[in-house]
C-alpha cells in the first residue's frame, strides 16, 4: 500500500532560461509543500531521464542541487513509459518498507533547452539503429505506421482520429498551466500541416518545457487519502517492424496485470489518465484497455463520454496533445491531473466522480506498457 | 555466408536469418535463435517479394540530408519469407499490395525501394 500525499506541476509550454534542474526542483517544492512534508522527510528520489541533460546519475546531481540526502536514489529510463514506471518502481519500493517518503520527479527543458531537429533525431533513436533509423523514419512516423494498419483494420479514418485531438483541446483550455488552449475543430486537424501521414501536426503533442512531481508515502499526512492499489507492465518489442499483432501490443496484458491486484474491473473505473503523444495511441489504448470497443473510441469522444462532465471523463488537463509534453514529466501531469479530480482541487474542470481511476502510459511505439490503480478514501 | 547481399552494409539484397531447430524467422541478426535460443542460425538472402503491412509518407524529415527526399514513403512489408521490415516505397503503395525490392541510393546510403511487381 502506498499513498500518493502531494502533487506538482508546472506550467508546460516555452519557459526560456528554465533548465531541467529548475524544473525539477520546482515541481519537487510544490509536491513536497502539497504533502504538508519538509525536504529532511524525504528518503528517497526516483526521477526520469532528460534529454537536455544527458548525465549518468541525474538524481543524486538532483539531490544535491536540491539539497536533500536520500537513502535511495536514481534514474529510470522507459521512454513515454517512464512516468508510471516510476510510479510503479515507487509503489513497490513503498510497499517493501524500503523507504517512507519518496519523491517522483521529473523535468525538461525540452522545447528551448535544444533545437526542434535535435528533439525530432534524438527520439527517433528508438528505431533500430541498423534496419530503421538509416532509412530516416521518425517518432510520428512510426505511429503514422500504426496508424495506417491500425485505420485499416479497423474501418476508421483520419476524422475519427481528429475528435481526440479536439477533446483534448477542450479540456487544455480549461486548464491555466496548458502549452494550447485556442479551440480546434475536426476540420482544423484535417487541414493542419502534414507530419508523417496520415497524421498531421495538430495528431502529435507538441515539445514542450516543464516539470512534475508527486510524493509517495509508506503513510497519510493529510486529508487527501489517495493511494496506489495496483500497478502492472508489459515489453513485448522494442521497434515498430517487431510488433506483432496491432491488437494486442501489451496494453491489456499491463492492464489486467494491475488491476488484478485490485478488486475492481475495467468497468469500475470513475476517471482515465491515458498517455496521448499522438491521437492513434490515445485510440489504440482506450481500445486495447477496453475502454471503447474497436473502432469506436473517437465515436465515444463525440459522444461526450470523456468529457469532463462526461460519464468516464479523460486526461481532463489536456493530455500531452494540448497540456504538452516535456518528456519524462508528460505523463507525470496525467497523474497530476488525476490527483487533484480525486481531492476536489481541479477547479472549473472538477468531475463528479474520481474515486476510481485507471491510468496506462506507453513508450517507444506502444513498446513499454505500465498501468495504475489509483483509489480515493474519504 | 560472404556471398550474401545485405543492404545495411550498402550491398543490393536482404538478409534474414531461421532457427536450426524451430520455425523461427527474424530480420534483426543474432548469433541466436530469439525463440528458442538455439545459437548459429541459418542466414539467407530474402527474395525481396512481399505484402505492405503499413504505409507513411513523412514530411518532417529528421535530418537535413532526408529533408532534400521529402516527401517520402515509409512503408513496412510482410516478406513472402515471413518477417516483417521497414523500407522505402513508391508514393502511392496501399496496405496489401504485392511488392518487390529495388535499391536507390537516399542521402547516399543505398535502401531498399519497394514498389508493386512490373508485369
Amino acid at each position: 500500500m502506498s499513498w500518493i500525499t502531494g502533487v506538482g506541476l508546472t506550467r508546460f509550454g516555452k519557459l526560456p532560461g528554465s533548465t531541467t534542474i529548475d524544473l525539477m526542483s520546482d515541481a519537487a517544492a510544490l509536491a513536497i509543500a502539497d504533502a504538508g512534508l519538509e525536504r529532511r522527510d524525504i528518503d528517497g528520489v526516483i526521477c526520469g531521464y532528460s534529454t537536455t541533460l544527458p548525465h549518468l546519475m541525474l538524481a543524486t546531481v538532483f539531490a544535491e542541487h536540491f539539497g536533500i540526502a536520500p537513502r535511495y536514489a536514481h534514474c529510470v529510463q522507459m521512454g513515454g513509459a517512464t512516468g508510471f514506471g516510476m510510479a510503479m518502481l515507487a509503489h513497490e519500493l513503498i510497499s517493501a518498507g524500503t523507504v517512507r517518503n519518496m519523491l517522483v520527479v521529473a523535468g525538461e527543458n525540452r522545447l528551448t533547452g535544444q533545437s526542434r531537429d535535435s528533439t525530432v533525431q534524438t527520439l527517433a533513436q528508438v528505431g533500430h539503429p541498423r534496419y530503421e533509423v538509416p532509412l530516416g523514419p521518425t517518432i510520428p512516423s512510426y505511429y503514422a505506421l500504426l496508424a495506417s494498419r491500425y485505420m485499416y483494420e479497423f474501418g476508421i479514418g483520419p476524422a475519427n482520429l481528429a475528435e481526440l485531438a479536439v477533446l483534448m483541446r477542450r479540456h487544455a483550455g480549461m486548464h491555466p498551466g496548458a502549452q494550447l488552449t485556442e479551440p480546434i475543430t475536426v476540420d482544423d486537424v484535417l487541414a493542419s500541416k502534414p507530419i508523417a501521414l496520415p497524421l498531421r501536426i495538430m495528431d502529435c503533442c507538441p515539445v514542450s518545457d516543464g516539470g512534475a512531481a508527486f510524493v509517495l508515502s509508506r503513510s497519510r499526512t493529510n486529508e487527501f487519502g489517495v493511494r496506489i492499489l495496483g500497478a502492472g507492465q508489459a515489453h513485448r518489442h522494442q521497434h515498430i517492424s517487431a510488433l506483432g499483432d496491432m491488437a494486442a501490443t501489451g496494453a491489456a496484458e499491463a492492464m489486467s496485470r494491475a488491476i488484478g491486484q485490485t478488486s475492481f474491473k475495467v468497468r469500475d473505473a470513475r476517471y482515465l489518465a491515458i498517455y496521448d503523444s499522438f491521437t492513434i495511441t490515445l485510440c489504440m489504448l482506450l481500445e486495447e484497455l477496453g475502454v471503447a470497443e474497436r473502432g469506436r473510441a473517437a465515436a465515444r469522444a463525440r459522444e461526450g463520454r470523456f468529457n469532463h462532465d462526461g460519464s468516464l471523463p479523460l486526461n481532463t488537463h489536456g493530455g500531452l496533445l494540448s497540456y504538452g509534453h516535456c518528456g519524462v514529466g508528460g505523463a507525470l501531469a496525467h497523474l497530476v491531473e488525476t490527483h487533484l479530480q480525486m481531492t476536489g482541487r481541479a477547479g472549473t474542470r472538477q468531475v463528479k466522480d474520481a474515486s476510481v481511476a485507471l491510468l496506462h502510459g506507453d513508450g517507444g511505439v506502444l513498446s513499454s506498457h505500465v498501468s495504475l490503480i489509483l483509489e480515493q478514501l474519504q | 555466408m560472404n556471398e550474401l547481399r545485405d543492404w545495411t552494409l550498402e550491398q543490393e539484397g536482404i538478409v534474414y536469418q531461421a532457427c536450426r531447430t524451430c520455425e523461427a524467422r527474424w530480420y534483426f541478426e543474432r548469433c541466436f535463435c530469439p525463440h528458442c535460443g538455439t545459437a548459429e542460425p541459418l542466414r539467407s538472402q530474402a527474395s525481396g517479394r512481399g505484402t505492405v503491412y503499413s504505409v507513411t509518407t513523412i514530411h518532417r524529415a529528421p535530418t537535413d540530408a532526408m529533408r532534400e527526399h521529402t516527401p517520402y514513403t515509409i512503408v513496412l512489408i510482410d516478406t513472402d519469407e515471413g518477417f516483417r521490415m521497414m523500407g522505402h516505397g513508391a508514393a502511392d503503395l496501399r496496405i496489401g499490395e504485392t511488392v518487390r525490392a529495388g535499391y536507390r541510393a537516399i542521402t547516399g546510403k543505398l535502401m531498399p525501394f519497394f514498389d508493386r511487381e512490373q508485369q
